[in-house]
């Protein structure tokens, strides 16, 4: 029945525009790292990703490689700027023009192109818009002399940044560390609360209301207050900041979910089927295996995918319960302890890295959003 | 040992180990302490049946316990300590903190995220949900809105550098103000509202979740009564706030709960993009500054967020209840 009250053009058109808005303003901050992550270093500093595929005013500064000839008393350099040897790579891909030249690397643009200017030893040099340029002096020199300028570079998009972050930044270490702590963390709460959401759902027994209303509770607990004790217990116990202790702490801190969920989810199965298969005799265990898991795969799907996303994502715990040294560190503490400090002003590393840690969880968002959101839907709907 | 084989092993003692635990534990039970034979079968049944909720329950409860029930008194206590552990000094902690400027601020701060973020997150999610439901690409638009639910904190902090970054050919901000003439600034320094800027990455993770909760409560709606609404000559503003969002009021509240106990939460936000500067420190950040080098100050911050947490603990619990009634 929306439609009737839809079907007016001017409000389609209203919904329309403001859904685009919507989404493109929710958009537009994460296609601004995607883009950063793919460009150059200087042309990031100079100009937004924005206007990633246009060209960018670049400085450069090289130095005249070409043979000098004489001509009457003044010796004479002439090529092309942007075939000489220090700058040749980055003009490989397209055209570029000059905009401005200089001979002091504090004023790289002090001249426009084209115009004629007077070198320190009296000669003069000229740099034209396409590279070429001009050189006179009144004695050789075994080297030219060194010249600045200011020229519209094409964008170039690499894959440098990706180099740099997985292999010189160790970001390759991390990733493994984390999908380390995160595999083992999804599985094994799963069969852990698979029971005991069974026993909650389907047996009869005292006390049964009591528990489901503490995993209600239990699954607003903050996460703070498990910090210190159960650092200090993992202490005392010889587990201390490891892996081991890692795992054991996203399980007892995923499990009242899980139970919450599977819970739900196991109570809204068939009467029918159960009592069936009671009346031929079969076992809770029996039940549970061949009845209640296959059935309930749904929800363990939407469990282990919310779980996933919380255990790569986390950073509190990772922080807490591994040792906070280079190896042992995930991405999320990687880039917020590591990089963030030692490569602040570094835009396209950071922006490599942070796309290298959400990929994954995109990865499995995207595929498999169908589970993440009937979950989400159990979770809080009745 | 290589942590990735570390890994696997755990799987196979984890996942191994349980099924195990579970099968062993019932075969001894059914076969050994009660079987199922004898003068006493019907006695021994009834009592296996008895036990048996209690085995499929352990494993949760004990880690339960040791992991969340066990930290609540855990930390209390803990807090009533000094620094070092070994002087009770009641409360002192907490008088610490109350007369310390920078608690005061975080609390304040923490205040305003527990009113705004949620409120925002709820409105916006309304809202989308609301919009997209009539379009024909209306699961596009969801699915993008919804999409920064997988992303981390810490990679939502960056993403949202690149909006806030002072230099305006980087921070699209401050380009858009270097395009109408005004000076660069960082949006990060400006006091008070900073606390905004920050909130707004949240509210742009959360209402995702808010809208795909929200919407689909929506679509369960009885067409009668949109129907009716519009048979009464309605607007269409009218039957959404009039007609639509009373009837789904209950769901707007588990919503806005959900969020705001999340709220106090994350404090990977606040660490990434400011560090606590500039006056944006909020609880859970402000615990981070003690751990590790105060657990009895760390521990009473804890405590005072798990305080804040409680009503809407109890709320959930009467709701879950009521429910199952």
């Amino acid at each position: 029945m929306d439609n009737i009250a839809g079907k007016k053009p001017a409000l389609v058109w209203a919904t329309n525009l403001s859904v685009l808005l919507l989404v493109l303003l929710w958009l537009i901050p994460t296609v601004g790292l995607f883009v950063s992550s793919f460009r150059d270093r200087d042309q990031i500093s100079a100009s937004g990703w924005w206007v990633a595929p246009f060209s960018v005013e670049l400085t450069y500064r090289t130095r005249s490689d070409a043979e000098p000839r004489q001509e009457g008393d003044l010796w004479i350099y002439e090529g092309n700027i942007f075939e000489t040897a220090e700058v040749r790579e980055s003009f490989e891909s397209g055209e570029s023009s000059i905009a401005a030249f200089g001979l002091r690397g504090r004023e790289p643009g002090a001249f426009e192109a084209g115009q004629e200017v007077e070198n320190r030893d009296g000669g003069t040099i000229t740099v034209n818009a396409d590279g070429s340029y001009v050189y006179t002096a009144t004695e050789p020199d075994d080297r030219g002399p060194r010249v600045y300028f200011v020229a519209d570079t094409p964008p170039d998009f690499t894959l440098d940044n990706y180099r740099t972050v997985l292999t010189a930044d160790n970001m390759d270490r991390a990733f493994i560390n984390t999908l380390t702590v995160t595999i083992p963390a999804t599985i094994i709460p799963i069969l852990i609360a698979a029971f005991a959401a069974y026993a909650l759902a389907w047996m009869e027994f005292p006390g049964r209301a009591l528990l489901i209303a503490a995993v209600v509770g239990l699954l607003v607990v903050p996460l703070q207050l498990a910090l210190v004790p159960l650092l200090n217990l993992h202490n005392t116990i010889g587990i201390g900041q490891s892996f081991l202790g890692i795992w054991l702490a996203h399980t007892g801190f995923g499990l009242p979910l899980a139970v919450y969920l599977l819970r739900n989810y196991m109570a809204g199965l068939p009467r029918d089927i159960i009592e069936s298969a009671k009346v031929d005799g079969a076992t809770d265990f029996q039940i549970f295996v061949r009845i209640i898991l296959p059935l309930s795969f749904p929800a363990l799907a939407s469990f282990a995918i919310f779980q996933f996303l919380w255990t790569w994502n986390d950073l509190l715990v990772a922080k807490v319960f591994l040792p906070s040294a280079g190896e042992a560190q995930v991405m999320t503490v990687k880039i917020a302890d590591d990089l963030l400090g030692s490569r602040g002003g570094d835009w396209g590393i950071l922006a490599t890295a942070a796309f290298v840690s959400i990929a994954v969880p995109l990865l499995v968002f995207f595929t498999m959003q169908r589970y993440l959101v009937r979950g989400l839907l159990a979770g809080s709907v009745k | 040992m290589s942590p990735i084989i570390q890994g696997i092993i755990t799987i196979i003692i984890g996942v191994g180990g349980c099924v195990a635990y579970f099968y062993f534990a019932n075969l001894v039970l059914d076969k050994v302490i009660f079987p199922a034979r004898g003068e006493k079968a019907g006695r021994n049944i009834n009592r296996a049946n008895a036990v048996r909720p209690w085995i499929f329950l352990f494993p949760a409860m004990f880690a339960l316990g040791l992991y969340l029930v066990y930290p609540v008194v855990g930390s209390f206590m803990r807090s009533l300590y000094n620094r070092a552990g070994d002087e009770f000094i009641g409360f002192g902690n907490y008088a610490q903190l109350l007369a310390s400027e920078d608690f005061r601020v975080a609390f304040f701060n923490n205040i305003l995220w527990v009113i705004f973020v949620p409120a925002a997150a709820t409105f916006l999610g309304l809202l989308s949900a609301q919009l997209t439901d009539r379009l024909k690409w209306g699961n596009i638009a969801k699915s993008l809105i919804f999409m920064p639910m997988a992303i981390s904190f810490v990679g939502a902090s960056l993403i949202w550098k690149f909006v806030y970054a002072q230099d305006p050919d980087i921070g699209i901000i401050n380009a858009i103000r270097a395009a109408l003439g005004a000076d660069p600034l960082d949006p990060l320094q400006i006091p008070f509202w900073n606390n905004f800027f920050l909130m707004v990455i949240l509210i742009w993770i959360q209402t995702g979740f808010a809208m795909v909760i929200l919407s689909a409560a929506l679509r369960g709606i009885p067409e009668e009564t949109v129907e009716a609404a519009i048979i009464d000559g309605a607007n269409p503003f009218q039957i959404f706030f009039k007609i639509k969002v009373p009837q789904i009021k209950s769901t707007i509240m588990v919503v806005w709960t959900t969020i705001t106990v999340l709220v106090l939460k994350v404090f990977d936000i606040v660490y990434t993009m400011t560090g606590g500067n500039f006056d944006t420190e909020i609880l859970p950040s402000y615990m981070m500054d003690f751990m590790f080098r105060d657990d009895g100050l760390a521990t009473a911050v804890a405590f005072v967020i798990m305080v804040t947490v409680l009503p809407v603990m109890i709320w959930n619990i009467r709701q879950s209840r009521a429910e199952m009634r």
